[in-house]
């Protein structure tokens, strides 16, 4: 395991970076609210999602109620569905570590299982296990260490969130190399920009991607070349 | 209910919540040693819709009719997505399109 963890530490470089700064964000905004680096860790380790802590500090600040957690946490991550369904072929059969591996299951890992070839002499599940572990780590180093010291930090990050754009940005790139129909793709920008200006910033995003797997699934008969991978 | 127990089932609602909408799709669809021919078709043409889609996620909250007029984050993704053409180097790419935003949003448009 020591040697995939190795091989697959390249790949994941970039959440690395991404992934520690903004989970440090994310320790110092919970720290500020009355919450220090044990809840940091228990919440990076059992939640492990970016976007949902941050709204959980806010939750916890003004001490919601459960259906309104049920609901917002429903409504904020219901786009994992999207990754899961996509990836139900490609961990078939990946054993012990699938649990996890689904558990894992961030905007950053989807991106990275998705789009990277393991290398030649590593099993494609122990791969993708080690890309979600690593990541996983990240994020837990960064915002146990966010809310542990964020008070003396001082550096000027403005900015550094950039990362996980340019990550994205690199991915599309990936993406569209190797597949030889574009038309995926050009649907995944085309439909969340109209509904981005149809809906605005808060709501976007589900319509979105229901439109886009809709709207694939028509096309299933135009995109689906027989035996042959798109 | 004491202000802990409060934050501990805060937290831990929000945790099953999100295990359950990663769940959800291979509780409803992961059947059998083959998947279904529509569950392999959008194995193969979702991923690459949905990183456009993550993408655009990432611009969400830009201002692309006032302020910078997203001057910044568009010049970025043009320079990482050309250096990834360019070079393929992925942490060139990432590396050197976050320090140039950072210099942007930090020293350039304020």
């Amino acid at each position: 395991m020591k040697n995939v963890i190795k091989k697959t530490f390249k790949y994941t470089l970039p959440v690395l970076f991404g992934y520690i700064p903004l989970g440090f964000a994310f320790g110092i905004l919970l720290q500020s609210a009355g919450y220090g680096p044990i809840w940091a860790f228990f919440m990076s380790v059992f939640i492990y999602a970016g976007t949902g802590q941050f709204l959980c500090v806010e939750l916890l600040a003004v001490g919601a109620s459960i259906p309104q957690v049920i609901l917002m946490t429903f409504l904020l991550h219901f786009r994992h569905f999207f990754y899961g369904l996509s990836l139900i072929n490609k961990y078939k059969g990946t054993g012990k570590f699938k649990l996890y591996m689904i558990f894992g299951l961030t905007d950053e890992t989807y991106a990275l299982v998705s789009t990277s070839k393991p290398p030649k002499d590593v099993k494609p599940s122990h791969f993708y296990t080690a890309i979600t572990l690593l990541n996983h780590c990240y994020w837990i180093t960064g915002s146990v260490l966010g809310a542990s010291f964020g008070s003396l930090f001082t550096f000027n990050s403005k900015g550094i969130d950039f990362v996980m754009t340019a990550l994205f940005a690199v991915l599309v790139v990936e993406q569209w190399k190797s597949n030889k129909n574009h038309i995926p793709a050009l649907i995944g920008f085309a439909v969340p920009v109209l509904s981005l200006i149809i809906l605005g910033a808060d709501n976007f995003l589900i319509p979105a991607l229901f439109i886009v797997s809709v709207l694939l699934m028509c096309l299933r008969p135009m995109l689906e070349e027989k035996g042959e991978r798109l | 209910m004491s202000d802990f127990s409060v934050s501990v089932s805060i937290v831990a609602t929000m945790a099953i919540v999100t295990a359950l909408t990663r769940f959800i799709p291979f509780i409803l669809f992961d059947r059998g040693k083959q998947a279904p021919s529509w569950i392999k078709y959008l194995g193969y043409v979702l991923p690459s819709a949905i990183m456009s889609v993550l993408l655009i996620y990432c611009l969400k909250d830009v201002n692309f009719t006032g302020g910078n007029f997203g001057i910044p984050e568009l010049v970025c993704i043009a320079v990482a997505i050309g250096l990834h053409i360019w070079k393929g180097n992925v942490l060139l790419s990432i590396g050197a399109s976050t320090v140039l935003y950072m210099i942007f949003v930090q020293v350039v448009f304020i």
